[in-house]
C-alpha cells in the first residue's frame, strides 16, 4: 500500500511538471510570460514552505535570501561578466551562506521571536542595499540584459530575452525545486521537521537534535529562495532594493499560507492564484490589494488550511 | 565483589540535585540502578520523582551532582545523545504527535538509529522501516492501528503507542513515567504483563502512584519524599517501612 501510494505522488508531481511543459504551447504569449513568473516565485515559496510548513517556522525576512541571489548573480554578471549558469550558482550559494549566517544568529528563537529577529535582519539587510547604492544601484537597480552571455546548450544559442527560454529555463529551476521539495519531505529528515513542528521537546526525547534540523531547514529554504531570486534577474535582467523589502518577506507567507503549507503543491498554487488575482484586480481598481485581502480572508475562512491542505484533509489523504 | 558491581551497574547519580528558584525538587540524591531490575520508584506528589528521572534522561539538567551510566559520566550529555546511548524517557502525560498516524509516530522512532551518515538521512528504503515500526506496534498490540491518526486513539492505546515508540528506539533503560495513570483496570493489567515481558532485554525505571501495579512488577522500589531518597528495598521491605507507611501511605 505504502509502495502505491509512493508511484501516487510521484506519477502527481511528474503529471503537473508535463502539464506546464505542455501548456506553454497552448496560452497566449501573455499568459505564458505570467506562468514564467509564476513558476519562478513558486521556487521561493517552496523554499518558504520547507521552512514554515515542515519545521513550523515562521519567518518574515526572507526577502534577504531571495536578494542574495538576485545580487550574487545580478552583480556577478554585471562586473565580472559571468555566465548565467556560474552566476547562477553563486546565487543559490549566496542564499545557503545568508541563511546559514542568519539561523546561527536567530534560531535561539523561536515562534514570534524569531519572526521579529528575522523582520530585524531583512530590514537591515535591505537597507543596507540602499545605504551601498554605490554597488547596489539602490532602489534604480540595474539591468543586466548587455552583459549577459546567451546560454549555449547543444551548439545553439538561447538568448534570455526569449520568451520560449524563460519559460523553459524557469520551469526546469521549478522542477528540480519541486522533485527536491517532495523528496525531502518524504525523507526520514522530513519525517523528524513535522516532528519538530508537532512537538519540539518530544522530538529531542526521540534522539534528534532539534536545532541542527532547524538550521538545515532554514539552509534548505534560503538555498532555494537565492535559487528563486536568481533565476528571477536571469529571466528579467533586473535586480533592485525593492525585492528586498519587507513586502518580499510577506509575499512568499501568504503564498505558502494561501496554497497551503505543508503540502508540496501548496506552494505553486497560492503563488499562482495571488499573482492573477493580483493582476486580474489591478486592472479592475487602483486598491487592488484590498481585493487581495479580500480574497485571503475568504480563502483563509473557507480554506483555513490553504486550498492544497484542504483538499488533502478532505479528499486525498495521500497528499504529500 | 567491587568490580562485580561495576559491571551490572547500569545508572548512578551522585549528589544529584535540581533547584527552581528557592524550591529543592531534589536534593542530593545518590541513586543505583543495576542491569536487568525493574525499579520503581514512589513517593507523594512533589516528592521529586519526575524531576529526578528528568535529569536522567537529560531533559533537565542538574544544578549539581553526576550523572553515570555504564561508569560513563553523562552529566553534560544532551537528551538527543543519550537516546543513542540507549537511555529512553516516555512521558507522564502521553505526548505523542496527534495529528499524524500510529505509524509515522513510530516511524520517527525506528528511523533514528536506521539512518545512516548523511544519504541514510535522505533515503531510508521503505520496507526496512516497516519492518521495525511493525514489530514495535505488534509488541504492544496496536498493529492493526497504524494508519489511524494517532489522535483519534482511545487514551489507554495511546500510552501504549507511547510504549510503541520508546520500543523503537531499542532502549536499555526505559523510563516509564505513570505508565498506568488514566487506564481501566484491564488495561492496567495488560500493560503490566507488557512491562513484564519487556523487562527480559531492558532494565526499567517506572515512577508509579498505584500501588498494586509497584508490589507485583518490581523487583526493587525507592521511595522519594521532599526531593530526597527516602528508603529503599524489596517490595515486601518497603511495604511494612515504618517511615514509608509514615509518608506514603499516611499511617
Amino acid at each position: 500500500m505504502r509502495r502505491t501510494r509512493a508511484r501516487a505522488v510521484w506519477a502527481l508531481h511528474l503529471a503537473i511538471l508535463l502539464l506546464l511543459l505542455g501548456l506553454q504551447f497552448v496560452v497566449p504569449p501573455f499568459h505564458q510570460l505570467m506562468l514564467a513568473r509564476i513558476m519562478a516565485l513558486a521556487v521561493y515559496a517552496i523554499g518558504y514552505n520547507v521552512l514554515l510548513g515542515y519545521a513550523g517556522l515562521m519567518s518574515l525576512g526572507h526577502a534577504m535570501f531571495f536578494a542574495s541571489g538576485m545580487y550574487a548573480t545580478g552583480l556577478t554578471i554585471l562586473h565580472f561578466g559571468f555566465g548565467a549558469g556560474a552566476a547562477f550558482g553563486l546565487g543559490v550559494l549566496a542564499g545557503a551562506i545568508m541563511a546559514t549566517a542568519i539561523g546561527l544568529v536567530t534560531l535561539r528563537a523561536s515562534g514570534v521571536s524569531f519572526l521579529i529577529v528575522t523582520m530585524m535582519f531583512s530590514q537591515a539587510f535591505y537597507l543596507a542595499t540602499l545605504y551601498f547604492n554605490e554597488i547596489t544601484m539602490g532602489d534604480q537597480g540595474f539591468i543586466i540584459s548587455g552583459r549577459l552571455q546567451p546560454l549555449v546548450a547543444g551548439g545553439r544559442e538561447f538568448a534570455f530575452s526569449d520568451p520560449a527560454v524563460k519559460y523553459n529555463l524557469a520551469l526546469v529551476v521549478f522542477g528540480l525545486c519541486l522533485m527536491l521539495s517532495v523528496w525531502l519531505t518524504r525523507s526520514p529528515i522530513g519525517r523528524v521537521l513535522v516532528a519538530v513542528r508537532e512537538n519540539e521537546e518530544r522530538t529531542r526525547l526521540l534522539g534528534y537534535n532539534t536545532s541542527s534540523y532547524k538550521l538545515l531547514a532554514l539552509i534548505v529554504s534560503g538555498s532555494l529562495a537565492g535559487a528563486s531570486g536568481s533565476i528571477y534577474t536571469l529571466m528579467f535582467s533586473y535586480a533592485g532594493s525593492s525585492f528586498a523589502s519587507i513586502l518580499f518577506s510577506i509575499y512568499p507567507l501568504l503564498w505558502a499560507l494561501l496554497g497551503g503549507t505543508g503540502t508540496t503543491l501548496g506552494p505553486l498554487l497560492g503563488t499562482a492564484l495571488m499573482t492573477y488575482v493580483v493582476d486580474i484586480a489591478s486592472g479592475l481598481t487602483s486598491s487592488y490589494l484590498l481585493v487581495v485581502g479580500a480574497t485571503l480572508v475568504i480563502l483563509i475562512m473557507w480554506f483555513p488550511a490553504g486550498v492544497m491542505g484542504g483538499i488533502r484533509a478532505r479528499w486525498v489523504r495521500w497528499l504529500p | 565483589m567491587g568490580e562485580v558491581a561495576a559491571v551490572t551497574r547500569l545508572l548512578e547519580t551522585t549528589a544529584l540535585s535540581k533547584t527552581f528558584g528557592g524550591l529543592e525538587a531534589v536534593r542530593r540524591v545518590d541513586f543505583r540502578l543495576e542491569k536487568g531490575e525493574i525499579r520503581a520508584i514512589i513517593g507523594p506528589n512533589g516528592a521529586g520523582k519526575t524531576t529526578l528521572v528528568s535529569m536522567i534522561s537529560g531533559r533537565i539538567g542538574p544544578t549539581s551532582g553526576r550523572v553515570l551510566f555504564k561508569g560513563r559520566d553523562i552529566t553534560g550529555l544532551r537528551a538527543w545523545d543519550r537516546v543513542a546511548l540507549g537511555i529512553v524517557y516516555t512521558f507522564q502525560v502521553t505526548s505523542i504527535f496527534k495529528n499524524l498516524t500510529v505509524y509515522e509516530n513510530v516511524a520517527l522512532a525506528a528511523q533514528r538509529r536506521l539512518m545512516k551518515g548523511a544519504l541514510g538521512r535522505l533515503t531510508l528504503p521503505q520496507h526496512i522501516l516497516a519492518e521495525a515500526v511493525n514489530r514495535a506496534l505488534a509488541q504492544v498490540g496496536l498493529a492493526d492501528v497504524g494508519e489511524q491518526d494517532a489522535g483519534s486513539l482511545p487514551y489507554g492505546h495511546q500510552k501504549l503507542l507511547e510504549v510503541a515508540m520508546a520500543l523503537a528506539l531499542r532502549p536499555e533503560m526505559l523510563i516509564l513515567d505513570e505508565p498506568t495513570q488514566g487506564l481501566a483496570p484491564e488495561e492496567i493489567t495488560a500493560l503490566s504483563l507488557l512491562i513484564r515481558a519487556l523487562s527480559r532485554g531492558v532494565t526499567i525505571l517506572l515512577i508509579e502512584h498505584n500501588m498494586a501495579v509497584v508490589l507485583e512488577l518490581a523487583t526493587k522500589v525507592t521511595v522519594m519524599d521532599k526531593g530526597g531518597l527516602l528508603a529503599e528495598g524489596t517490595p515486601y521491605e518497603i511495604e511494612t517501612h515504618p517511615d514509608v507507611q509514615k509518608v506514603y501511605l499516611g499511617l
